[in-house]
């Protein structure tokens, strides 16, 4: 090592605010935060599976799967009613790396060093949540382009088509927080995609993403109508393809609304607790 | 300003069935360092979260730099460094990377985070590697890195638990160097650690922790004098001339002590120890052997090892008891 010295800090000024006050360094710190995310995920692409490679298995398989046998063999007209329900299926799976993510900061370490600094509690979970816009935004341009090579029509316009891209994207932020919170309460990252699983497989296939609701038994119909997917895809499916949004989309952002509620404040509390 | 930089009192941390701090006192004075020395499991890890505002105890008072660890964390955190006891650095993340982070998270705007980034990369010799991944470094360079963010704030206290663990000997000196230089700059260093030698060599003073309590605070040369002091230990090439050996170590016995070949189970026969007062005795011993002609094939000073510490500062003296419960604190 070299003698170069490297002074103490003269304190002048007050070092106890934060610069710009304290929502501005929660944003600040945030966005740092989330960088460092995105740095991570760029060094590892494989890391990117789940919402790149993954989801259009599902497109191609479930369409022609599934295509000729539910849609009284018309495959195209079944690829116009999936693609948006599979939309927000894989949203809702592409927010289980977000918690195992987390769970594996904490585990290595890396978080004591950030709990040690003068930063806000939240920031590192606000951060992380924010960084997953990314691979939500990479998710949605990734589906709409495959599902177009493969037949899928918009039937409505631009805008509609930005829309419902957006709400899918701001979805997923909302459900997001419920992987925070599952990241934070179980001990290994594997075991964050267990629990995750146990939750977005039937809210994923207990809804009306694969068949019309009315085909199914009562009991299930029930669970369907109460499942915050089946809104989501309804808002969606009538943004691209056509039909009424409005109803749909009020019972959308509600439900982000009371994810957002209950979770955050759950997903942070588990974090203090933790370590 | 009290002349006090951390000052804790009565700490209690309990883990499940563990007791991991049971009324731990603590004091450092500033611009001083202090190590706190004891067994895997001892609570030395418990006690720097807790001062450094990661976990909040049981019971006690903390305060760090004249603030209240337990009131005013946020003011606590602007003002310590920590280096854990495993390396935090984020593997994913270049060396400039992880510094200019923290920079920006200690509020530098960031062309000084950027700068004060490549200034502690050039110091700790990590300039080279400093567009690398961290998942490339060697254990050492990680070590260093990791401690180069802890100063990326100038901070007045700096915690290290463990910093030199799994280091080796030369790489440990380089630790020891940084350590110095942050005193001689005016930081105040809590160290924990497990070698005697390392407390030895850098601590003003020297807290020794067993079971969550504190057993002895003294310096370092009180504290050796509680547990025996340096041992001198010499071995010659050739078996028959102990005798003579124990005559020329006699010379410089401390007082009260006498040389005396090594008897201690799993020691090698052939070889004598004397406790002496300081290394002073080289200076006697050396001359004295090869004017004798005994030609000598290891000649060394030795610390008491920290089990020898423990031996005498405890009645029960089995600093390996605990060693299981460290993997929670």
């Amino acid at each position: 090592m070299t003698t170069l010295d490297v002074p103490v800090r003269n304190i002048t000024g007050d070092i106890d605010k934060p610069r710009g006050g304290a929502l501005a360094a929660l944003v600040r710190h945030s966005v740092a935060l989330a960088r460092r995310s995105l740095i991570k995920t760029i060094r590892t692409p494989e890391a990117l599976i789940d919402v790149t490679l993954q989801p259009v298995i599902f497109l191609a398989l479930f369409t022609y799967l599934f295509g000729g046998a539910i849609a009284g063999g018309d495959r195209s007209a079944y690829l116009q009613f999936l693609l948006p329900g599979l939309l927000a299926q894989s949203l809702s799976m592409g927010s289980i790396a977000l918690g195992q993510n987390l769970n594996a900061d904490i585990e290595k370490g890396v978080f004591d060093r950030f709990r040690s600094l003068p930063v806000a509690r939240s920031a590192p979970l606000v951060g992380a949540v924010a960084a997953d816009v990314v691979r939500y935004i990479t998710l949605t341009v990734v589906m709409l382009g495959f599902g177009m090579l493969m037949g899928f029509r918009v039937q409505t316009g631009f805008l509609p088509t930005i829309a419902a891209l957006g709400l899918a994207i701001a979805f997923g932020l909302s459900f997001g927080w419920i992987s925070v919170w599952v990241g934070m309460m179980v001990r290994t990252s594997g075991a964050v995609q267990g629990v995750m699983f146990l939750l977005v497989f039937p809210l994923g296939f207990g809804s009306n993403v694969f068949v019309a609701t009315d085909t199914l038994p009562g009991w299930l119909q029930a669970f369907v109508h109460v499942n915050p997917i089946t809104p989501l895809v309804a808002t969606i499916r009538g943004l691209l393809i056509g039909g009424p949004v409005a109803n749909h989309l009020l019972l959308t952002l509600a439900w982000m609304a009371g994810l957002l509620i209950v979770f955050v404040p759950l997903a942070l509390r588990a974090y203090n607790r933790r370590a | 300003m009290s002349d006090l930089v951390v000052r804790a009192e009565g700490l209690r941390k309990r883990f499940g069935k563990t007791q991991a701090l049971d009324g731990v006192d603590l004091a450092m004075r500033r611009g001083t360092v202090l190590g706190v020395l004891g067994p895997n499991g001892a609570g030395k890890t418990t006690a720097v979260r807790v001062l450094a505002t990661l976990l909040r105890p049981d019971e006690g008072y903390a305060e760090v730099a004249g603030i209240d660890v337990l009131k005013e964390p946020a003011r606590v955190r602007r003002r310590i460094g920590l280096t854990g006891q495993y390396a935090s650095v984020d593997e994913d993340l270049t060396g400039t990377q992880n510094l200019v982070l923290i920079g920006q998270l200690l509020d530098l705007p960031t062309r000084d985070a950027r700068k004060r980034a490549a200034e502690l990369l050039e110091w700790f010799d990590l300039a080279e590697a400093a567009g690398r991944p961290a998942k490339t470094y060697s254990g050492g360079m990680r070590r260093r890195l990791d401690l180069a963010a802890s100063l990326v704030g100038h901070p007045e206290v700096i915690f290290l638990d463990e910093p030199t663990t799994g280091l080796d000997p030369a790489k440990r000196e380089d630790m020891w160097g940084v350590v110095r230089n942050q005193v001689a700059q005016g930081a105040s260093v809590l160290l924990t650690t497990q070698y005697l030698e390392e407390a030895d060599a850098l601590a003003d003073e020297i807290v020794v922790v067993n079971h969550g309590r504190v057993i002895a605070h003294d310096d370092p040369d009180g504290l050796k004098r509680r547990v025996g002091g340096l041992t001198l230990r010499v071995r010659p090439a050739d078996a028959a001339r102990v005798p003579e050996v124990i005559r020329v170590l006699d010379a410089v016995a401390a007082p009260g002590t006498n040389a005396s070949s090594d008897t201690a189970a799993g020691a090698r026969p052939g070889a004598v120890s004397v406790p002496v007062k300081d290394d002073l005795a080289l200076d006697v011993v050396v001359p004295a052997l090869r004017r004798a002609g005994v030609e000598v094939v290891d000649l060394g000073l030795h610390l008491p090892s920290l089990d020898e510490v423990f031996h005498s500062l405890t009645d029960d003296g089995d600093p390996t008891a605990s060693a299981k419960e460290d993997e929670l604190v």
